[in-house]
């Protein structure tokens, strides 16, 4: 259950088209992440998916099923909101009982699947409680444990963590990687944050103006991008792009190197520059490096403590073999 | 220096408060007070204030010429019909406003609205040929009708505004729970809105109490509700301020005690929205 495919499915309000038409595959049990930056159609498509727009073309099919025209309710899809869309008037248990209650389920098997979410989720102490008295880590459970009693066919999240401040959200992001881990239920998880989408997806779906630039898993993405966009949008800090001589010596329009593939040294190296700034964590040091004739910053990522600091000459070379290549029209060059 | 400033100011903006509340309410004061005079101590220039001679005369010659629980029952039915009718009518309408907007949406509201700057006596000619034609002059239900689409205007802006004020991923996210149209109407937006809900009725219910121009002159004596009984202590034996002040305050005494019992959500109702 939860095999999800789309079929050209384009979506335009008015004379605007968000998402030209499109396909795409995902499988059952599949952790699925939509990233991108803001506007750039993740959101509408989940929305197509979960039923709430009305495709403008193409077809949705979920478990070899035309659900094209089916209503939200009857696709088998639960879907967790950004701003939790709880029900504010009802308790905790009502809130995660009113699809089961929609439903028309009987009353003994409703308090099962409550107990049963309220268990995983750490809600059974907060189930009379309303959501207005909860914080936003638990408001965010209900939602999910709302979502976990229909047993859907897949999971949708809609930027689910972003409401939450940086501590809870990188728990929450253990929670549901746990949680599908699990259920083993098709997720299907849209974010703009890019480390959320390498650390919790099977399989990463990159878009940019409704176009899908990439499809693959978090580190066939960060080893073979694609095209410049993907390069620039997946990896934390963003790859170092060059132009110019630097790129013509590797046959390419521009060539990218990550941060962690430049090795700095005080005495010798391909590339030289000055240390404009440098960040110790101790488990690793960051520098940010101007004055290399290449673009304006360089960024490095060097493993453990580095000894240099601001105003320090410094050389860079960069790993052979982690050379990125990119042609003229920003596609790469294999 | 400061906090002694902001004390006086405090004290200055108080009485202030207290100054305009006490002119808005004076001439209900008056009347109140006026009520419990005799004739005579009525028109007296200067006029006594507190001191002089109570008497509940006027309220026992008031009941004794005419029928107050008539009325009342009258007031109560147009009033509270026209309101239920009125929110029956509106809530699907506003929820329609508020979560299905077309791009004439906005347009239909002020078209709506914009009905209200019509003088009301411009429609009393088509209204009342109308009712007489339909046989419906001096009756309850059709009083009901039209003071229904007379306020309805008013009722769906109100519910309008409040039901803007709920974000559609809720009911999103009971359409994704398998809720149906009725479903989400009854189980989710009604609940949420409820308190938006309680301040149109009353504000309504408080209008239609007091609207006088069509209820004086679409009725007669069957669906006369308490604006015609004050104004039948109006003429034609010439004016006897004591008793139409008698009149008057039964008549504005329930409208005016379920006010006060429930200022604190009307207060609410009507500053919805200006401050989040």
């Amino acid at each position: 259950m939860g095999r999800i495919v789309l079929k050209d499915v384009r979506k335009a309000f008015g004379d605007v088209e968000v998402i030209p038409p499109l396909n795409l595959e995902i499988n059952e049990g599949e952790f699925v992440v939509f990233v991108g930056p803001s506007g750039c159609g993740k959101s509408t498509l989940l929305r197509l998916i979960a039923g709430l727009e009305d495709v403008s073309g193409g077809a949705i099919e979920i478990d070899g099923q035309d659900m094209t025209d089916v209503p939200p309710a009857k696709r088998s899809l639960a879907m967790v909101f950004q701003s939790y869309a709880l029900y504010p008037h009802m308790s905790v248990r009502k809130n995660i009982a009113f699809p089961m209650r929609m439903a028309g389920m009987d009353q003994a098997e409703q308090d099962k699947r409550i107990a049963h979410a309220a268990n995983i989720l750490n809600l059974t102490d907060y189930l009379d409680r309303r959501p207005g008295q909860l914080s936003g880590g638990q408001r965010q459970r209900v939602a999910i444990g709302r979502a976990i009693v229909r047993e859907p066919a897949a999971f949708l999240f809609d930027e689910p963590l972003s409401n939450l401040d940086a501590a809870l959200r990188h728990g929450m992001r253990v929670e549901i990687g746990e949680l599908h881990k699990d259920l083993a239920t098709t997720m299907i998880y849209v974010t703009h944050d890019q480390v959320e989408a390498m650390t919790m997806a099977d399989k990463i779906v990159v878009l940019r103006a409704g176009h899908i630039e990439q499809v693959g898993s978090p580190l066939e993405l960060y080893r073979n991008p694609r095209n410049l966009f993907v390069a620039g949008f997946i990896g934390s800090p963003t790859m170092n792009l060059f132009e110019g001589a630097a790129a013509q010596e590797h046959d390419a329009r521009t060539i990218g190197v990550r941060p962690e593939h430049l090795a700095p040294s005080k005495t010798e190296g391909l590339w030289k520059g000055r240390v404009g700034l440098s960040e110790h964590l101790g488990s690793d040091t960051f520098l940010h490096i101007h004055d290399t004739g290449l673009t304006d910053t360089i960024t490095v990522r060097a493993g453990g403590e580095v000894d240099l600091h601001h105003g320090d000459t410094v050389y860079l070379t960069p790993e052979a073999d982690k050379i990125h290549r990119f042609d003229e029209s920003g596609l790469r060059i294999a | 220096m400061a906090r002694a400033a902001s004390t006086r100011a405090k004290i200055g903006w108080t009485a202030l408060a207290w100054g305009i509340a006490f002119l808005i309410f004076f001439p209900i004061l008056w009347t109140i007070l006026t009520s419990f005079k005799t004739e005579a101590e009525a028109i007296a220039a200067p006029p006594s204030y507190l001191f002089f001679d109570w008497t509940t005369e006027n309220y026992g010659v008031v009941q004794d010429r005419s029928n107050y629980m008539r009325f009342l029952w009258n007031s109560v039915i147009i009033a509270g019909g026209s309101t239920i009718l009125g929110i029956l009518v509106a809530v699907p309408a506003a929820w329609a406003m508020a979560f299905q907007p077309t791009p004439r949406t906005k347009d239909v509201l002020l078209w709506m609205l914009s009905t209200k700057m019509l003088p009301a006596v411009g429609v009393l000619y088509p209204i009342y040929l109308i009712c007489i034609q339909l046989g419906v002059l001096d009756n309850r239900a059709a009083l009901v009708f039209i003071l229904m689409l007379i306020n309805l205007p008013i009722i769906v802006w109100m519910l309008y505004t409040y039901f803007r004020e709920i974000p559609g991923e809720i009911l999103e996210a009971s359409r994704m729970d398998g809720a149906t149209l009725k479903d989400e109407i009854f189980y989710v937006l009604t609940p949420m809105a409820i308190p938006g809900i309680a301040s149109t009725l009353l504000l309504n219910f408080i209008l239609a109490w007091n609207e006088a121009f069509w209820t004086l002159n679409l009725t007669s004596v069957d669906a006369a509700p308490l604006t015609a009984f004050i104004a039948s202590y109006s003429s034609p034996e010439g004016l006897f301020f004591a008793k139409l002040s008698a009149a008057s305050t039964m008549a504005i005494a329930p409208i005016l005690i379920l006010g006060w019992f429930s200022q604190k959500q009307l207060v609410r109702g009507l500053t919805f929205g200006a401050v989040k």
